[in-house]
């Protein structure tokens, strides 16, 4: 019997896997997806938030323990637990060497991200290279690797891990991680939470999830139903505006619009909702997901003109244009009236300064609502564009509840050993809101405590069983 | 789901089109995404762009060193069906890239099938070289010459001959670079970015991943080996050059004429020269062997191949022919290392060996680039 069972295939997964083995443990990782698709949502990431009090290998300035948890309160405007978020800071500050002795690679701050390098270490490669390199090392320590084997129920004896079933086949352990992942891609489980809105529509039915197909959240059911204390609520997740036109599973990172602040975004009945320029598209673009999902249709059109062609991330598929607003309302599928109207009434509203599009500058709209606050240009010059946009679901942060050993709890008391890492326990700390990074931070850190705490279990364990036999 | 279908034949429609076309739906995929900035220069060379026409995928192409990073990390490698795979399609833009600029301009064609071509060239080269010496010597076998070829050969034929074809060879190689340069524009080089290139063109900077790992070859573990290989058989092949030029500063300047002593410098950097060349080349033939099949473009194996087989042949023959040159079998020795040289010379602007001019250039154009200002800062997060 192995000594440490690891369900998932992700960061979380990967880290606990490595930290078992390391610690003389025996260990098996079950994958659900094949290896082609393998590493979750993680193979999809760019970064991880880290902290560090003076510039530090590829780390510029500094970056506080106390400026970290502000961030965190912040967006999360105090839906966490402090004691774990700061543990979670803290860790993130000692993990990089061990991600480069398993041959993670971080690149040198770089062009465009520069503002973002003082806060997060970038992978090269990005979150698949990081993947990649986490299971040669696993390969190469003899962590065992089984792929296509989605865990379908777990056995658990008085808060107790027995065993996990893929189907009828049955994997006894003496602990477990679960690393499985959030439940964003299990349609039914995101209709079901976010039920009917008032236009009579199933607002989950036109969200696009922006990573893996195989997070569907079975065993985080499974163990809810089973007594495991949970934590957040099944709507909150990290949600962002994608192109329309965005796969359904693993768009990734490329399909956002970065249009938005450089013109309107209105609804499908071309009615204008929210502030477009209320702050920088990077900082805002999760918050447009949820904006977008509050529509009727779940639908957005972001519209630009040709003066701000070239100032912004060209989108991966090209736009609709048309030479007219008629014109391109129809391309669009909305009522080229209403839009004429809609485009009328800003244009008239704005006030326009001096056009800064890398501060927050002072062009703005009086005396319309919602207000643009800023980048306020009138759309006015021929030919004009269009971005379709939905809601994209990064991912959920329903899961289970913890503490410092990453053990799961039933009714309070904490499981010997089964214990939790990644997206499947990121609700701890992330009650709702997202700051970049920070997911990879999260499943870094707990991944690893995880990995340690059932290596340990498993020892202790082992001794016993050996005391017993000494004894009989 | 309607408009993913749609989306998904516009990829298709999109795929059966040209490598230039593909590449460019592939960049704007990269541009979005950049999470491979750091793995070489044709990422942050694509940032300055929004844009890719024909001569920008030319010049990335063959900026691009086929170390296969960027395929193992790519979110969107197949089988996503965004469907990238960057080292791929910048090899097909190569081959275009090498068709499209060679002069003179029908001879690019050969590309298409240059594995027939090498082996086509080298067996004619070699036969005309067995029966040109059959011919001048009575025999393919006559006693010891004391190593001295020029009794077989006489200096100023092979001279003629070699001279004649490698000047043909180079002149058209200078031609297709020149157009090549003008259709990147490239603009002014300055000190600093020549020495730049330079240094990264002799280290072969850009296989070494960005990290210093080295590239990719089976799978998606890093390893240095195919820059040490290509390292051996650049070098090598320099030292052979070195050897070559001279031995002809000795032969006309010195009055010294071969054949020449075994500690004589000529001898020294030939042997030298050779031993990269055997060792590189077996190599380089090893990892190509093993090599992934998604990396790079399948149907220019052959030329690859014939290329660095060709460079292992020329090697071995060079070395055999050292060793028995005191032997009666140097008229065929001689022969046959003469036709393997040849078939190198004739088909240098034609093969692989061009690669590593175009290369360069991109590298010279990058070095140029990098320092002139960079007017497109988008917000990245
Ligand atoms: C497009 C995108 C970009 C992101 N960018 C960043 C970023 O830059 N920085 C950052 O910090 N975070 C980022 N995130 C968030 C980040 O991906 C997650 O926080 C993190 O990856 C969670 O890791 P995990 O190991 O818990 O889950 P995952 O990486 O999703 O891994 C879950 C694994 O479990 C497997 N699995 C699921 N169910 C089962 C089952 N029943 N049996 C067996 N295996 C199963 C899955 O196949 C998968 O391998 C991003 C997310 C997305 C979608
Ligand atoms: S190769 Fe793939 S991962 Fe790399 S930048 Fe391009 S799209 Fe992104
Ligand atoms: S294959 Fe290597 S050299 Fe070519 S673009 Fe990709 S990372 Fe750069």
């Amino acid at each position: 019997m192995v000594d440490v069972l690891v369900i998932g295939g992700g960061n979380a997964a990967l880290c606990a896997a490595l930290m078992a083995k390391e610690a003389g443990a025996s260990v098996l990782l079950l994958e659900a997806a094949p290896k082609e698709w393998r590493g979750g949502n993680s193979s999809h990431t760019r970064n991880i938030r880290a902290m560090h009090d003076e510039p530090q290998d590829v780390m510029l300035e500094a970056y506080s323990e106390e400026e970290y948890w502000q961030d965190v309160l912040k967006v999360t405007s105090g839906i966490t637990d402090e004691f774990l978020a700061r543990l979670v800071i803290r860790a993130s500050s000692q993990c990089r060497d061990w991600m480069r002795h398993h041959g993670v690679r971080f690149q040198a701050p770089l062009s465009g991200t520069l503002n973002l390098s003082r806060t997060n270490a970038f992978f090269m490669g990005g979150g698949k290279a990081l993947v990649n390199a986490y299971y040669r090392s696993a390969e190469k320590l003899g962590v065992g690797i089984r792929y296509e084997s989605p865990v379908s129920s777990v056995e658990i004896q008085d808060g107790k891990f027995i065993a996990a079933y893929i189907g009828d086949e049955r994997i006894e352990a003496k602990t477990c991680v679960l690393a499985a992942g959030g439940f964003e891609s299990n349609r039914e489980w995101l209709k079901e939470a976010w039920g009917t809105n008032q236009y009579g529509e199933s607002p989950a039915d036109n969200f696009l999830i922006r990573g893996t197909r195989y997070n569907k959240g079975v065993l985080l059911k499974q163990l809810i139903s089973l007594g495991a204390d949970s934590v957040s609520d099944p709507t909150q997740a990290h949600m962002v505006a994608v192109d329309a036109r965005a796969p359904l599973y693993d768009g990734g990172i490329c399909t956002r619009i970065d249009a938005v602040s450089f013109g309107i975004v209105v609804n499908k009945n071309a009615q204008r909702f929210s502030d477009e320029g209320e702050d920088f598209w990077p900082k805002r673009y999760a918050f447009w997901g949820r904006l977008v999902a509050q529509q009727p249709g779940q639908i957005g059109y972001s519209i630009i003109d040709s003066k701000v062609l070239g100032r912004f991330m060209p989108p991966v598929f090209p736009g609709e244009k048309a030479d007219t607003l008629a014109e391109l309302a129809i391309k669009l599928g909305i009522d080229p009236k209403a839009l004429q109207e809609t485009v009328k009434t800003y244009n008239a509203a704005c006030r326009v300064g001096t056009f800064d599009h890398t501060i927050l500058d002072d062009c703005h709209t009086e005396g319309l609502e919602p207000a643009k606050t800023h980048w306020a240009l009138p759309i006015d010059t021929g030919p004009f564009y269009g971005y379709t946009v939905r809601p994209g679901v990064t991912f959920t942060y329903l899961g289970l509840k913890t503490d410092e050993t990453a053990a799961v709890h039933f009714n309070g008391v904490s499981s010997a050993n089964l214990f939790v890492a990644g997206e499947m326990m990121a609700g701890n700390v992330l009650g709702k809101g997202y700051a970049a990074g920070i997911g990879m931070a999260i499943g870094t850190a707990f991944g690893r405590i995880a990995g340690t705490q059932a290596a340990k279990a498993a020892q202790i364990l082992n001794q016993s069983q050996g005391a017993e036999h000494a004894t009989a | 789901m309607q408009q993913l279908n749609a989306l998904v034949k516009e990829a298709n429609e999109l795929a059966i089109g040209t490598p230039e076309s593909e590449a460019d739906r592939m960049l704007q995929i990269c541009n979005a995404c950049r999470y491979c900035e750091g793995f070489c220069a044709v990422f942050p060379a694509m940032t300055r762009r929004i844009e890719f026409t024909p001569s920008v995928v030319n010049y990335l192409a063959n900026l691009c060193h086929n170390c296969g990073a960027c395929l193992h990390a790519c979110q969107y490698a197949p089988p996503h069906e965004f469907g990238v795979n960057i080292p791929r399609v910048m090899a097909q833009v190569r081959k275009d890239t090498y068709m499209t600029y060679a002069w003179p301009k029908s001879f690019g064609a050969l590309y298409k099938s240059n594995g027939v071509v090498v082996s086509v060239a080298v067996s004619l080269s070699i036969a005309f070289f067995l029966l040109l010496s059959a011919l001048l010597n009575g025999s393919l076998s006559s006693g010891p010459l004391d190593g001295n070829f020029y009794a077989v050969f006489s200096h100023n034929t092979l001279a003629l001959m070699f001279g004649a074809v490698f000047g043909f060879s180079i002149l058209a190689i200078a031609i297709g670079l020149i157009h090549f340069w003008r259709g990147i524009s490239a603009g002014v080089i300055s000190a600093s970015a020549a020495a730049e290139a330079t240094h990264d063109a002799l280290t072969l900077k850009y296989l070494g991943g960005g990290h210093g790992d080295g590239c990719n070859n089976e799978d998606d573990a890093f390893s240095l080996w195919r820059k040490r290989f290509h390292h051996f058989t650049f070098y090598g092949f320099m030292l052979c050059f070195a050897a070559t030029s001279v031995a002809t500063i000795y032969h006309y300047f010195l009055g010294l004429h071969a054949p020449y002593a075994l500690n004589s410098l000529p001898v020294i950097l030939g042997t030298l020269g050779g031993i990269g060349l055997l060792i590189g080349p077996a190599g380089l033939l090893y990892l190509n062997l093993h090599r992934n099949s998604e990396h790079g473009d399948a149907s220019q194996k052959s030329m690859d191949r014939a290329f660095i087989v060709l460079l292992f042949m020329i090697s071995i023959s060079g070395l055999l022919l050292l060793a028995y040159r005191d032997t009666s079998a140097m008229v065929a020795l001689l022969a046959v290392h003469l036709g393997f040289v040849m078939g190198f010379f004739l088909t240098m602007p034609y093969g692989k060996f061009a690669h590593g001019f175009y290369r360069v250039a991109a590298l010279l154009k990058n070095s140029i680039e990098k320092r002139q200002k960079n007017h497109l800062q988008f917000g990245a997060d």
